[in-house]
């Protein structure tokens, strides 16, 4: 190809600011036809902003976006589609009442028949080996395949340059080979993809080139199949990464928190029932639970937290005593505390302070109220050091739950739960959504209860995360919980087979598709 | 004898039941693009009130129902600017537009309180429309044809044209819409239109047809049972027919049963009905998961871009 020019797109000089805050200054970069290129940073270093620039979701301040060797205006999304860029985005950008058809019908800008629409899903489909019934409504369907419905919309369009957002983060380790495969295969053919994430090993994997971001501007460059994780993750922060101990002495004491047989009917259309749960955790044990995301974690995280009771007190012991009956509150007094995985409005209140957001859970374990009346100084203090505790960066205890970065709030409920020392603390998704540094923090605080004595469950999606933290592992899956695992004696196929299920495998869930057309 | 009595019970029927039929279709559509507007009621007085003025003063029905039609957009117009581009509290917002339209409409009718105007009758052949049988279907004000075609038309809209995915996208998931490209506030404006424009219509078709005189609070919280219709119907316009005629039955229950001498029940008792029955109808809604579930996921909830 003579007159193709060097580059598919590059930046430069791209600068926005919001009030406040310098979101990209003067960043440039280049990528190339086919190039797979990472944007590495961590959370608030304008990752985001930047792609939705290019995407034209907003536009720069200054600065100037060259799109295959001409300068160019991105308006809006429409815009950006028609030049070829798609965009696979971190928080679905999907409408759940929906059919999968539907939905790809809202992501084209030229108005076609459903049919003709169909026949080139299933082109697509069969050319990238992604598999989706069309007639599916998105609600009903896996993380892995609400994302292969944005993959499809956005190949549909030819892209030149695909823009991935954090895609992997609520992916099975098969699911997430599955999708390399297919941004591979995608490359060989000329499309760029500009791939954002914080898993450095992933973009160890799959990326020929990275741009890092920190604060806003590009620190540097790389090759990322010529780096380790750690000085990747040193660029990115700035700094040397904490690192992380367990503590040599992992032994454990007796039982702390023992579930028999919990059972319980789903809620609705979309809730999973729990299928006779059990398993025990011992003071001084980290213990995960795996599973893609709607296998029943939700419901399992209300129940253990006590936001739903059970019918049986025995269901859920506590130090051998019965708590399956009584409520949220009752439990923390007990010594269990919980940390929900949604920080935005189930965890934490966004209009209300810091201070008050410690007084919703801390008020009896730490002595925030008296008598009724909240002790305005021990909450203040509380949160205080809370704040200086976990580094949580924020004007002060009186600055609103919603005026944090997601990192910072996480680093916030996290060490609200941490810091009443609780004798069991359930933690969902300790660090969605969360940089390298905030993870590190979060993860040696998990680690410095458990040395206490405290015994910790991890709910989590991200399996890496899980190996790395806990010393048992089970998996969750239909409602149903595995055998449990010791960590290091599993290996990550093993677990990602349990996993797997009907939801995760796109084999199965290709089955039960044929078999509903073929009446 | 039977005859005629069926005929004309069926005819007040459909009498009953258009206008609510007319506002509740484009209350649909509003709330399917993420939208509640409580101002129906002031809406349709305003709408009622201008359609007689200029039906009395220049004795043209279409040119009134236009002007209607008009005046009510207005209205809606300024609920939008309101709820959508200030992002003020749609309740709160809705409710003061009814009480705005209560009190315009009181104050503008003033002195057309007592005048009458020429029914906006049917425009078949009086052979057809004043048959004694044939009445039946050609006896009607064509606002009556015309709140059918809607209905059908609202129900192809939604589930069969790109731009009724659009509007539901927009309601279902205002920031996808957004991410996508769409203009959230754009369709979200049409939709309010849409609701006024509809609204207006059912007005006037109280000032023009069904009475044709103006008093004040002509519609008489009629805008409030379109209101529960729309919950009713599940947002579905075919339910949405089937729940106006219900409604319309039970609101002419009264004077049938006047008619008929029934005195054992109080003639408060039966005027309430409709009003009973949309709380009932509520409640039941309500206990029902489902019927929650179908309304669209963001109702009543702000969109303010780039925040």
């Amino acid at each position: 190809m003579n007159n193709q020019p060097d580059n598919r797109v590059e930046l430069r000089g791209i600068t926005k600011a919001f009030p406040g805050v310098l979101a990209n200054d003067d960043v440039s970069f280049k990528i190339a036809p086919g190039e797979i290129h990472a944007l590495l940073g961590e959370n608030g270093a304008g990752k985001s902003t930047l792609v939705k620039m290019i995407y034209g979701i907003m536009q720069p301040d200054a600065g100037e976006i060259i799109w295959e060797g001409s300068p160019v205006i991105v308006t809006n999304p429409k815009a950006a589609r028609k030049m070829g860029v798609g965009m696979v985005f971190q928080h679905f950008s999907l409408f759940e009442a929906m059919t999968v058809l539907e939905n790809i019908a809202l992501g084209m800008d030229s108005s076609i028949s459903q049919s003709e629409l169909e026949g080139k899903i299933r082109d697509v489909m069969h050319k990238y080996g992604l598999k989706l019934d069309p007639h599916r409504i998105v609600s009903t369907l896996s993380v892995g395949e609400r994302q292969r419905i944005e993959i499809v919309r956005a190949l549909l369009l030819d892209p030149k340059l695909l823009i991935m957002d954090e895609p992997t983060s609520v992916l099975t380790p098969q699911e997430v080979n599955q999708l390399f495969g297919t941004l591979r295969q995608l490359s060989s053919t000329g499309c760029s993809i500009l791939y954002i994430s914080h898993k450095l090993h992933e973009i160890k994997e799959l990326c020929e080139q990275a741009t890092i971001l920190r604060g806003g501007r590009v620190v540097g460059d790389c090759d990322p199949r010529k780096e380790t994780s750690t000085s990747m993750a040193e660029m990115m922060i700035g700094g040397n990464l904490k690192q992380v101990s367990k503590g040599d002495d992992r032994s454990f004491g007796p039982v702390k928190i023992a579930v028999d047989g919990l059972t319980q009917a789903g809620d609705g259309n979309f809730g999973m029932a729990l299928d006779n749960i059990s398993f025990s955790v011992r003071s001084g044990e980290i213990f995960g639970i795996a599973g893609v995301a709607g296998n029943g974690q939700n419901e399992l995280m209300l129940a253990l937290s006590g936001e739903t009771q059970s019918n049986s007190g025995n269901a859920i012991r506590l130090d051998d005593r019965p708590v399956g009956e009584i409520g949220c509150l009752q439990r923390r007094s007990e010594g269990l505390c919980a940390v929900p995985e949604e920080r935005n409005g189930h965890a934490a209140v966004l209009e209300f302070s810091l201070t008050e957001n410690s007084i919703l859970t801390a008020r009896d374990r730490m002595g925030l109220s008296k008598n009724g009346l909240i002790s305005n100084s021990n909450a203040v203090s509380y949160t205080d050091q809370v704040i200086s505790t976990f580094g949580v960066k924020a004007t002060g205890a009186e600055s609103t739950a919603g005026s944090l970065s997601g990192g910072n709030l996480q680093k916030f409920i996290v060490g609200r739960e941490i810091m009443q020392n609780p004798e069991v603390l359930v933690v969902s998704q300790p660090t969605w959504g969360v940089d390298a540094g905030a993870a590190a923090t979060i993860h040696q605080a998990l680690f410095d209860l458990a040395n206490n004595g405290s015994a910790i469950i991890v709910i989590s999606q991200d399996l890496d995360e899980l190996l790395a933290i806990c010393d048992n592992i089970a998996v969750i899956n239909e409602g149903m919980l595995s055998k449990t695992l010791k960590v290091g004696e599993a290996s990550i196929d093993e677990i990602g087979l349990l996993m797997g299920g009907v939801h995760g495998d796109p084999f199965a869930t290709a089955e039960m598709t044929e078999a509903v057309h073929a009446h | 004898m039977n005859d005629t009595i069926l005929i004309s019970i069926l005819m007040t029927i459909v009498g009953a039941s258009t206008p609510i039929l007319l506002a509740a279709i484009g209350e649909l559509i509003v709330e399917k693009s993420g939208v509640l507007n409580l101002g129906i009621e002031g809406m349709m007085l305003i709408g009622a009130v201008t359609g007689f003025a200029v039906a009395t003063t220049t004795g043209q029905p279409v040119l009134a129902i236009l002007v209607a039609m008009l005046a009510a957009m207005a209205a809606s117009f300024l609920f939008g600017y309101l709820t959508l581009t200030l992002t003020a509290n749609q309740v709160a917002t809705g409710l003061a537009l009814t009480i705005f339209g209560i009190g315009l409409s009181s104050l503008m009718g003033e002195s057309y309180v007592g005048k009458t105007t020429e029914v906006f009758g049917s425009w078949f052949p009086s052979g057809l429309a004043e048959h004694p049988q044939l009445r039946v279907i050609f006896g009607y004000s064509p606002i009556v044809y015309f709140s059918l075609i809607m209905t059908v038309a609202v129900s192809y809209f939604l589930r069969k044209t790109r731009a009724g995915l659009i509007l539901r996208a927009v309601g279902e998931s205002d920031i996808s819409a957004h991410s996508i490209g769409y203009s959230v506030i754009g369709v979200r404006y049409a939709a309010v239109l849409f609701g006024g424009a509809m609204a207006g219509i059912a007005g006037c078709y109280y000032s023009l047809v069904l009475t044709p005189l103006w008093s004040e609070e002509l519609t008489a919280g009629r805008g409030w049972i379109a209101l529960a219709l729309v919950v009713f119907s599940a947002w579905r316009p075919g339910r949405l027919l089937l729940g106006a005629y219900l409604f319309g039955a039970v609101m002419t229950l009264e004077l049938h049963a006047k008619a008929a001498g029934f005195s054992y029940v109080a003639p408060e008792m039966l005027a309430a009905m409709p009003y009973l029955a949309t709380i009932a109808v509520l409640a039941l809604i309500s206990l029902k998961k489902s019927g929650a579930s179908a309304a669209p996921a963001c109702l009543t909830k702000p969109f303010k871009p780039n925040a």
